[in-house]
């Protein structure tokens, strides 16, 4: 849910990295992190456990830039992907304005991304969102891996819908600033329709 | 999709006026606003320049749902208000009008009892712009103030 203020023209949008465990949600934001300029970006938290899993979200506040005098600020979260962290996920996927579903392109990964997206319909429904309305897009990760299974396949199964969708290798940022560009320009289609 | 939440001058003028003042009548150190979804919307006292508030909104946004979430799990609607006692600073939470969470930190120059009385006056001063805000947006039938904004300017804005 956007946030407009005219006072200090300001856009303000939500937008959630979403995949199973280990897909490299926070390898996304902390490329973006690493590679930004400092006057665009605020500091990024991580909530995470001693082991470095994310326990509730990592929070990465970004300056896009102006957009007819309007400062458009992008807040990118990323969930726990974990299975047991539900509870966690479905409050940070209130408010969102825009959905990145990280897909691991391993072979021993095709089940849990499966279930990865079906919880995200499901959760995303609690909250009265449809996943098929929403701005979406789905970036593969890992696919420098030699398990990585062919793009063809991944795509079946998870973009039956043809939404944006992007190869990546998020710790060489191969794909990361495409995947943000694609979900941030469909939030600010969607925000100018009047959602 | 939800539609946001659009602010305009004179309300966002009203709801940091409300703020300016709790912060004086509290005693407290800083008073900021945040919407639910962790967006800040406006802050007073040493919050400016010193303090993260764009950090601070989002952590707080993220407490108040996981107590909602606690809540709900123990047959509660929601917990309204929060009080956190740090060793010099402490944190007093409440959700207004069921939409923004109003914040004040304060320390021994001031009281949680006088910070209580001072946020029920200004939840409910807070509380009456955000209905002002609500019936705007629902008069306006969610017409979006952005309809103008081109898809060339939504380009530029990720061209390099």
């Amino acid at each position: 849910m956007s946030f407009i203020n005219y006072s200090s023209r300001e856009i303000n949008c939500k937008i959630v990295y979403y995949g199973p465990g280990l897909c490299g949600k926070t390898t996304n934001l902390q490329y973006v992190y690493a590679k930004t300029n400092p006057e665009s970006k605020g500091k990024m938290i991580s909530l995470a456990t001693e082991t470095e899993r994310t326990l509730f979200f990592d929070f990465l506040p970004l300056a896009l830039g102006e957009i007819r005098g309007f400062k458009t600020r992008f807040h990118l979260y990323t969930v726990p992907g974990q299975v047991f962290y539900d509870a966690s996920r479905k409050l940070i996927l209130k408010g969102v304005d825009g959905v990145v579903f990280v897909a691991d392109s391993q072979e021993e990964r095709v089940d849990a991304n499966l279930e990865s997206v079906e919880n995200l319909r499901g959760n995303l429904a609690e909250q009265g969102y449809d996943l098929d309305k929403l701005p979406y897009v789905i970036q593969y990760n890992k696919r420098d891996l030699p398990s990585a299974i062919p793009l063809a396949e991944l795509r079946r199964d998870l973009n039956p819908r043809g939404v944006p969708d992007f190869e990546a290798v998020a710790p060489a940022g191969k794909g990361v600033f495409e995947t943000l560009k694609a979900v941030a320009k469909q939030v600010l289609i969607e925000l100018k329709k009047g959602g | 999709m939800n539609s946001g939440l659009v602010m305009y001058d004179e309300e966002f003028r009203a709801v940091t006026g409300v703020c300016e003042h709790l912060c004086r009548d509290a005693n407290a150190n800083v008073v900021f606003l945040v919407d639910k979804n962790g967006q800040l919307i406006t802050s007073s006292g040493r919050a400016k320049g010193e303090l993260d508030t764009t950090s601070l909104a989002s952590l707080t946004a993220g407490n108040v749902a996981a107590m909602g979430g606690l809540a709900k799990l123990i047959g509660e609607k929601e917990f309204p208000t929060q009080f956190h006692e740090g060793e010099r600073e402490s944190l007093h939470m409440s959700i207004v009008a069921g939409r923004v969470v109003l914040v004040v930190v304060f320390d021994a120059r001031s009281s949680l009892g006088l910070v209580r009385l001072r946020v029920k006056k200004a939840s409910e001063e807070i509380g009456r712009v955000l209905e002002v805000v609500a019936k705007r947006q629902a008069s306006t039938g969610g017409q979006s103030p952005f309809a103008e904004i081109t898809d060339e300017d939504i380009d530029n804005l990720f061209s390099e």
